[in-house]
């Protein structure tokens, strides 16, 4: 990791002025829409059949245990990052949650720190970059991963580079990878039905969900600037009332 | 006496303070009286089979809140003037059957525990609004949602929802934009109409 982040520094530098307001930040547009079909026809084939069997079969408070156990371990970053954001106190905090749930918790499977008051934070790379002022680069689509950015890709990075260090041994990575991606796709079982409203262009309204998404953790909520086109509050009983 | 003296006074902290507690916004006690009635009717009535029945009564509930022609305005954007009155009443109601069916898919896909609504910022005499709730869900992340509304006068209505930070206007500006761009208005109000019409897929 060490050698790997200032690579993606270094070409988020280069590409983040291929990110213009004309192609929405997506100059690879292109592209992305082809591995945005792939991802979707695997999710569609395999990983979302999977994870409804996951949560078919699974009682819930042993996936919520799983879930705990993967987010034990994601606080390492949080608590990496929010020093990073110059957030110590709440450092602090992800590193007593950590103590806490990988001791009382049983190597992380309850998450005992919240139920005293210790809080989950969200925190990560993507996100330390862009409020040290580094611009999202392009938005990329990436086979079985999907949306980033190149900014935010290096969570993605980070992430493979602490379960090698977590688990050297390719075989235990090889046990616990498959059930990581589970417990992440049943997570979003059912808020993925949201989908269905995307409308005429399903891959732009991921987009801008992503970008806006990103956007709010980074610089936080962005009250959207008034629309030109705003025609104001309906007046009462209009045209459009009159049969549903 | 002066057992009565403290009586008075304690009687009179005490009506100022529900005074206190009982003042919030209209905006902010509409959205809070509107999700508590959704709640019940979930936590009553969703059970798998039943998902006709909780859609019903969900979107009776929830449609004389939205203001479904300013979303649809919003979402088409600048084509939305050139538009004849006739396709503006179309496409507001191709995109209102798109926004029921989600809508109602999510909440009855979802374990809804409770609603919590924040106090509104804004001042009193404000009439455009952002009333501010977190959807607690049990086993999962509780998710912030948004609700951006406007008085017309009369009625409090939604025009914008934003979940996690994503509006749902904007997201949904985004992809009615290439096809209003290649194949104008009617050519949007025939995609919608023809999405509406696909089967369900089942949740």
């Amino acid at each position: 990791m060490r050698r790997l982040l200032p690579v993606t520094l270094c070409c988020s530098f280069l590409l983040a002025g291929c990110a213009t307001p004309e192609n929405q930040g997506d100059p690879l547009e292109g592209l992305n829409r082809q591995v945005y079909r792939f991802n979707s026809a695997v999710d569609k084939a395999a990983l979302k059949p999977l994870a409804q069997g996951y949560a078919a079969v699974v009682p819930r408070p042993a996936r919520t245990g799983v879930h705990n156990f993967f987010n034990n371990i994601g606080d390492i970053f949080v608590s990496l990052n929010n020093l990073l954001q110059g957030h110590p106190d709440q450092t602090a905090s992800d590193l007593g949650r950590i103590v806490i749930n990988s001791t009382v918790g049983v190597v992380g499977l309850v998450d005992v720190a919240s139920k005293v008051g210790l809080e989950k934070h969200d925190a990560d790379f993507g996100q330390t970059l862009g409020k040290w002022g580094l611009g999202s680069g392009p938005y990329l689509v990436l086979p079985f991963f999907g949306s980033t950015t190149l900014r935010d890709s290096s969570d993605i990075v980070a992430n493979i580079a602490l379960y090698q260090h977590i688990s050297p041994e390719a075989s235990t990575r090889d046990k616990i990878n498959p059930v990581r991606v589970l417990d992440a796709r049943a997570q979003l079982l059912g808020v993925d039905s949201l989908l269905e409203s995307s409308g005429p262009d399903e891959y732009a309204f991921v987009r801008s969900t992503y970008l806006q998404g990103r956007q709010n953790k980074i610089i936080g909520q962005v009250e959207p600037a008034p629309l030109e086109d705003d025609p104001g509050p309906t007046p009462e009983a209009p045209a459009s009332e009159v049969t549903p | 006496m002066l057992n009565t003296q403290y009586m008075t006074r304690l009687l009179a902290g005490a009506a100022c303070l529900v005074s206190v507690a009982a003042y919030a916004h209209p905006a902010e006690d509409l959205v809070k009286t509107t999700t508590q009635d959704v709640l019940t009717i979930l936590k009553r009535d969703n059970k798998p089979g039943n998902e006709k029945l909780v859609r019903d009564q969900v979107t009776a509930k929830l449609l004389p809140y939205f203001d479904f022609t300013r979303m649809t305005a919003l979402v088409v954007g600048k084509n939305w003037r050139s538009a004849t009155p006739a396709q503006q009443a179309s496409l507001t109601k191709e995109f209102k059957t798109l926004m029921i069916q989600t809508y109602s898919n999510v909440l009855t896909s979802t374990k809804v525990d409770n609603i919590t609504v924040k106090p509104v910022q804004d001042p009193d005499t404000s009439t455009d609004v952002m009333v501010k709730t977190v959807v607690n869900r049990s086993g999962a992340a509780a998710i912030p949602v948004d609700y951006h509304m406007a008085s017309n006068g009369s009625t409090w209505k939604v025009y914008d929802v934003i979940a996690e930070g994503r509006s749902i206007v904007t997201a949904q500006r985004s992809s009615y934009s290439q096809v209003v761009t290649q194949s104008g208005i009617d050519g949007l109000i025939k995609e919608l109409a023809s999405k509406n019409q696909q089967p369900q897929a089942k949740p």
